[in-house]
């Protein structure tokens, strides 16, 4: 790390995304500084998530490219894609465990893959993150085995496996009770805190909007594009575009008032 | 006797004729669970001037009654006549507005292309698709090719818990199939050989036939449905759960983590398979022999192995191993090609099982020339 220190994160340049021949989203731009909490937000079916994978490598983009610490991620070789991946961690929606293979082992699995720890050093380093993320004592359990919001917690412990220096969560809040979600945000704020980890986040919550995010894009369906980019909390205030307003104020002005009275993090 | 709990339909709706007008009384109970009076029936052939509703003691009512008069409506719209809506109920006028959004359709367009770009679209779908499954066996091979320089990356664990599955634990149903195929065929040609008084040459056509053919070609049916589905499932609901997305995302290819540990399982599994069900059908063809045309078991062995060279049980096996791999890559494409819901996962086992029994019997055709081309 001794060059690039100022580069940024993820820097995201033009990016076109879509399925087959339908285009979702175009000219996306943004960058993302190291150790900062960013939130892509929008109303359902605006492209969120259809941004994250496109981000993450799971779908090449028609356009544009992806920058991760100032290198080129979309069009890199396969080999140097694998390298990069290695520093980028992905928290899905439903956790996607390994189903065949236990917390521990799925833990274990990227370890296993890129360390040159021996079997006892894995097992101990996943265990740590399992309790990291508070499931110390379910390293036996099989994914079907343990409820939806540990499951979250699980793979947000697959994905810290190695350490990465940027997570993706894609709907971290989807499906879980208000506590369960507070403690995720909590836990997505030590790692900035502690780990220095970029985090990009994908949500609609407003309660996590407000209370962790630094920066946030705003999608929009209908524009196609991102139509806000700022602090939520400034937002809300100022923006003149009345949908970035509304979205969140969840469009009641009352809310919005109270919104804004709420401490930064 | 219990009491009617609904009124008639006759009851709800009374018509008042007043000159050219009609006034149409609702009332009582309208629910959607019941019968709803039909319009052309109650009418009975009147053709009123100006339609209007009356509300009269309407005790319940629900999308029966919204139906009802949407009906109504449309038939006045139809037929020219006003329809006086007036004095409805202020919350039937707003759903019956929702009624009238719902049912509004969009001119319906003509979407059909004329022949040659039918063709050409088809052509395009077809090509697309036999690119796509070249991709897949390239990326295989690729994999292939890196598993053997790091073995230590293979899947040994599941390659063996596959090899358990589709093997071991398919032995029963391969037993039973095997040793009824050996039974019918033994059936079969005693009719031909006893019309020439050649009955131990049953042994001769049972444990070829078996050996070259039919055990191979048995077992890979079988695998087909129950391994190749199976396959196609598991990596198709993997696919749903966005597993496959994160091994994609830590870098791990998920050919070489899913797909290559299945396919050497089958390709290791399929032969030895082959081999029990050529064993299993020449025992069915023993029985027969010995039951049905009195040729003791010895005596048929014996014919059997004269019968039979190591060419023709080697030819059965490279055709099982080649089976296995086919059937196996049957699966495992469809399954991670499927669609992302419970249907695209219905889908793609449907896909691997069909996919899978057609490269069997295409690939046994193209052996069967090949072999006679080379002298096996």
């Amino acid at each position: 790390m001794n060059t690039g220190q100022n580069l940024p994160a993820l820097d995201v340049a033009g990016l076109e995304c879509g399925y087959d021949e339908q285009v979702l989203l175009r000219d996306v731009n943004f960058q993302v500084k190291r150790g900062e909490i960013f939130f892509i937000i929008g109303g359902s079916g605006c492209g969120k998530s259809t941004l994250l994978r496109h981000i993450v490598g799971l779908r090449a983009p028609t356009a544009g490219t992806v920058k991760f610490f100032g290198e080129c991620f979309n069009e890199a070789t396969a080999g140097r894609q694998r390298e990069m991946l290695k520093r980028i961690g992905v928290l899905y929606q439903g956790g996607a465990l390994w189903s065949s293979l236990s917390l521990l082992e799925n833990v274990m699995l990227p370890l296993e893959e890129y360390t040159p720890l021996d079997a006892a050093e894995r097992a101990e380093l996943a265990c740590m993150k399992l309790a990291q993320v508070g499931l110390a004592g379910y390293d036996g359990y099989f994914p079907s085995e343990i409820s939806g919001g540990m499951r979250k917690r699980a793979g947000l412990a697959r994905a810290l496996a190695l350490d990465p220096a940027i997570v993706f969560f894609d709907e971290p809040s989807a499906g879980l009770d208000p506590l369960t979600s507070r403690k995720l945000d909590e836990l997505i704020v030590n790692l900035r805190d502690l780990l220095g980890m970029t985090c990009v986040v994908v949500s609609h919550e407003l309660a996590s909007i407000f209370s962790i995010a630094d920066r946030v894009v705003m999608l929009d369906k209908h524009a196609g594009g991102i139509i806000a980019d700022g602090d939520p909390r400034a937002l809300v205030k100022e923006s003149t575009d009345v949908r970035v307003r509304e979205f969140l104020g969840r469009g009641e002005d009352a809310k919005v008032a109270a919104l804004q009275n709420q401490p930064s993090p | 006797m219990p009491e009617p709990t609904t009124t008639t339909p006759d009851t709800r709706v009374q018509l008042h004729p007043k000159d050219d007008e009609l006034q149409v009384e609702l009332q009582g109970n309208w629910r959607i669970t019941e019968p709803r009076p039909s319009w052309v029936a109650l009418l009975a052939g009147s053709a009123p001037k100006r339609v209007k509703f009356v509300w009269g003691k309407l005790e319940m009512w629900d999308s029966a009654l919204l139906l009802f008069v949407f009906e109504v409506r449309q038939w006045c719209r139809v037929q020219g006549v006003y329809c006086d809506l007036s004095c409805m109920p202020a919350a039937l006028q707003k759903l019956l507005g929702q009624l009238v959004v719902v049912n509004e359709t969009p001119m319906s367009l003509d979407r059909s292309r004329d022949f040659f770009s039918m063709v050409g679209l088809a052509a395009q779908d077809v090509w697309a698709k036999t690119r796509e499954i070249a991709t897949f066996v390239g990326e295989c091979v690729i994999s292939a090719g890196y598993l053997l320089k790091l073995p230590h990356k293979f899947r040994w664990r599941d390659c063996l818990e596959e090899m358990q599955r589709c093997g071991a634990m398919a032995l029963p149903i391969v037993s039973l199939i095997s040793l009824l195929t050996g039974l019918i065929m033994a059936y079969q040609s005693a009719i031909l050989m006893r019309q020439f008084g050649a009955d131990i040459y049953v042994a001769d056509a049972v444990g070829l036939v078996m050996v070259r053919e039919m055990g191979a070609m048995m077992t890979a049916i079988i695998l087909a449905g129950r391994t190749g589905a199976a396959f196609a499932a598991t990596l198709g609901n993997m696919k749903a759960g966005e597993e496959i997305d994160a091994l994609t995302t830590l870098g791990i290819r998920p050919v070489d983590f899913l797909v290559m540990p299945r396919i050497v399982a089958l390709g290791v599994m399929m032969p030895l398979l082959a081999l029990y069900a050529n064993g299993l059908g020449i025992l069915g063809g023993m029985v027969v022999s010995l039951g049905v045309l009195n040729i003791p078991p010895a005596a048929y062995w014996i014919e059997t192995q004269t019968a039979i060279d190591l060419g023709d049980v080697a030819t059965g096996l490279i055709k099982a191993a080649v089976f296995g791999v086919l059937v196996g890559l049957a699966g495992c494409h469809s399954g991670l090609r499927a669609e992302r819901s419970a249907a695209g996962v219905g889908n793609a086992t449907t896909t691997a099982v069909v996919m899978g029994l057609l490269l069997v019997i295409v690939f046994d055709a193209l052996f069967a020339v090949v072999f006679r081309i080379v002298g096996l």
